[in-house]
């Protein structure tokens, strides 16, 4: 393999993204299947709102919208934020902690690979007679209940990405303990780095409880199991218990990662250190404890008992106190900074506010009498998506400006930024913030129609004009995205200009073993230090010039990966009776297994890049940086 | 290439030290042995003895937290230098599985 990029041809870059196990090229992976997933919820997001525009709308059956509800929550978190942030995950911590790769490049591939079929799976549910239909969260008496194959697509589907995911968790791991460059301790690892380690431990502690309850949920529907069956002296209940377990700390694997990429952008547009760092890695490490002392708070109504409510109601109320002290750190970052407002940092002071607005009504939540009012309502519906759209959503859609030069090497545009920020914010703000008082006015949720008595037309028909402009601010995305790419115009080591950690002093995209020599971290923000100092360079080394080692590309975890998706139709398809079922399903695991001998009995052993291509392509670095700075400038100044 | 090999170079004092560091834990690790032998000795008999299911439950459950620890550390090398990190990570987990279990088993079911 040559570290010169030639021009490819069409279906070797296909194959060269089927087999890469480059982390950079990985998160593109995540980034583009992320996306689509992203649109795909987004267009059942739409078609909710425009069941619920007026009353008595018939656009959806009763079926149909239970599905596109289920789905809607099903593929936006486990399908669209979470990959999204692994994208970024993938992309940036490698680089911020300045290794070559992370622990266990043939690991991260399988884990993009089974998230990607998981979530094929998954919809194909919609072709193939009907999608899972019991909400997301696939409460067990409904879940077993329901008709068809649906929440077998959910549990299959959902089982295959969970184990991507698990993988994708320990990998970062084991990246972020071991594979830190010289110098770089735990107190000096940005902020992202950080969360991503936070919510790589909540990955590893959390997806197993959902694993075993999806494995019993299968065992239940598919091999006359009676786990969750009362009338067999199973225990319904018991699935909402492994379902929480999992999913509030779920919650936090998802904003986290969101609150990491907000500190880098508040740091670097407001020119200044983060203020407080050990209090928000503190805050940091604490909101992932608590994570797993609240899950009962999503079951106050089930009637656990007082004890137990007050009990979690104060655990829950507790978690708000590190989340305070990040809000304060970020505020007092800003506070007499030198602000440059671009797209990030725009979205970044409009995730504060927004964010503050969900985590005030989460508190009210906490209070567990007021949740019995509360509970089922349009009013938790207000506050979750103010969390998740306020926090994650708008920290996706900064991290893709913010990141955008470092994946790809070109720029997105500031100005259509800023319109996308326009609609998408007021869009959010009109379709949730009236959500609330639907809520408080009784609407219940997840039903698919309401009467023209009950009073509500109004405000359902305001929440829906303001899904419309969310949906506008998307496209301009995509546009911005399209014109960015067929413009290909490069921009160098650190487009923001002000950029404060690794990942800015090195080319953007960078060269694939991303440090010809490992950095030495000198302190906090080490590419800041230096630039303080007048290094020229941005680094300075660990170790003279010297070949490096590096992985081969691999197909196998595809071909793992396609195996399991096979296995699982036949897994479902077992219960019908036909006689393809089974031989499908040991076909599938045959070749899961098969590939994964391969992978133990072949050697493997990578290759090096020598020290004269290095150098070789170094000077090609330095050649294109030139004609960089000579010909338009890149970047913002 | 370069940084992946390792010259190991060793003074005389160094080695001895070396030496001696190893004997230690060689011995350390016989002592748990023996005392792992005890502890099960001790468990059959109590078995064995036809004690109340109410004594020997409890009492086996403690034997093994002890036998786990053991195991951990004289053998499996927690005690080393650099286990700092898994430590953390082991004991969070089980931090967390643990209340989990006591929620489930107290409060959840009142």
């Amino acid at each position: 393999m040559s570290s010169n990029s030639q021009k490819k041809g069409f279906g070797a870059t296909i194959w060269d993204y089927l087999t890469t196990v480059d982390h950079k090229k990985i998160a593109i992976l995540y980034l583009i299947s992320g996306g689509f997933f992203f649109l795909v919820g987004g267009v059942e997001a739409m078609m909710i709102r425009i069941q619920l525009m007026k009353a008595g709308n018939d656009f959806l059956s009763a079926g149909t919208y239970n599905e596109v509800l289920t789905m809607h929550g099903t593929t936006m978190i486990f399908l669209a934020a979470m990959p999204i942030l692994l994208a970024f995950m993938n992309a940036v911590s490698p680089l911020q902690i300045g290794a070559r790769d992370v622990a266990f490049p043939f690991l991260n591939s399988l884990g993009f690979w089974l998230f990607f079929f998981g979530g094929i799976f998954l919809n194909l549910s919609w072709f193939l007679g009907g999608a899972p239909d019991a909400g997301w969260t696939n409460y067990a008496s409904l879940a077993l209940a329901s008709e068809g194959h649906g929440i077998d697509f959910y549990s299959l589907g959902l089982t295959i990405s969970g184990f991507g995911t698990l993988i994708a968790g320990i990998n970062f791991l084991v990246t972020i303990i071991n594979m830190r460059a010289p110098g770089m301790t735990y107190m000096r690892m940005p902020l992202f780095t950080w969360t991503t380690f936070v919510a790589s431990a909540l990955i590893l502690l959390a997806f197993p409880p959902l694993t075993v309850g999806i494995f019993f949920m299968v065992f239940d529907r598919l091999f006359g199991a009676n786990f969750f069956d009362v009338t067999m002296g199973g225990n319904t209940i018991i699935w909402e218990h492994f379902f929480w377990i999992f999913g509030h700390p779920e919650v936090y694997i998802l904003i986290l990662p969101a609150f990491g990429i907000f500190s880098e952008i508040f740091a670097i547009f407001s020119r200044k250190r983060l203020f407080g760092y050990t209090a928000l890695v503190f805050a940091t490490i604490l909101i992932g404890f608590y994570g797993f002392m609240v899950w009962a708070h999503h079951m106050f109504t089930v009637g656990l008992g007082p004890t137990a409510n007050a009990v979690f109601a104060l655990a829950t109320m507790i978690i708000a106190v590190p989340t305070g002290i990040k809000i304060f750190n970020w505020l007092l970052t800003i506070w007499g900074g030198n602000i440059s407002f671009t797209v990030p940092m725009i979205y970044a002071v409009a995730f504060i506010p927004s964010f503050v607005a969900g985590g005030v009504t989460g508190v009210m939540q906490a209070i567990a009498p007021l949740d019995y009012q509360l509970h089922d309502s349009y009013f938790i519906v207000a506050h979750f998506h103010y969390v998740i759209v306020g926090g994650v959503v708008l920290a996706i859609l900064a991290g893709t400006h913010l990141y955008w030069p470092k994946m790809f090497g070109t720029m997105l545009s500031e100005k259509l930024g800023k319109w996308t920020f326009w609609f998408f914010f007021i869009g959010f703000h009109l379709t949730f913030f009236i959500q609330h008082f639907l809520g408080l006015m009784g609407m219940p949720r997840r039903v698919y129609t309401f009467g023209a008595d009950q009073g509500w037309d109004l405000f359902n028909a305001i929440s829906s004009a303001g899904a419309l402009l969310m949906a506008i601010g998307i496209l301009i995305l995509l546009v911005n995205v399209v014109m960015t790419v067929m413009k290909g115009e490069r921009v160098g080591n650190d487009p923001w200009g002000d950029g404060r950690t690794l990942e800015w002093a090195i080319p953007s995209p960078p060269p694939f073993y991303n440090f010809a020599q490992t950095p030495l971290v000198r302190g906090l923000d080490p590419y800041w230090i230096e630039k303080m100092e007048g290094n020229k360079e941005g680094m300075v080394y660990a170790e003279p010039l010297g070949d490096i080692h590096m992985p081969n590309g691999s197909f196998i975890p595809f071909v793992i990966s396609l195996g399991m998706f096979i296995a699982a139709f036949g897994a479902m398809y077992h219960t019908d009776g036909h006689a393809w079922a089974l031989p499908v399903l040991i076909g599938g695991l045959a070749i899961t297994f098969g590939s994964m001998l391969v992978r133990s009995l072949k050697d493997d052993l990578g290759f090096h890049v020598t020290k004269e291509e290095l150098i070789a392509d170094n000077e090609r670095i330095q050649r294109e940086a030139r004609a960089l700075e000579g010909g338009k400038k890149g970047g913002l100044k | 290439m370069a940084h992946d090999t390792h010259d190991i170079h060793r003074s005389r004092a160094e080695f001895e030290f070396i030496k001696r560091k190893r004997a230690t834990e060689m011995r350390g690790q016989l002592t748990s042995f023996a005392m792992m032998i005890f502890l099960t000795l001790i468990a059959f008999t109590l078995v064995a003895a036809d004690f109340s299911n109410y004594l020997i439950v409890p009492i086996i459950l403690l034997l093994a937290a002890v036998q786990v620890v053991l195991q951990l550390y004289n053998f499996m090398h927690m005690s080393n230098k650099g286990h700092g990190m898994m430590a953390f990570f082991m004991f969070s987990g089980i931090f967390v599985a643990f209340t989990i279990v006591l929620t489930m088993v107290t409060i959840v079911w009142w």
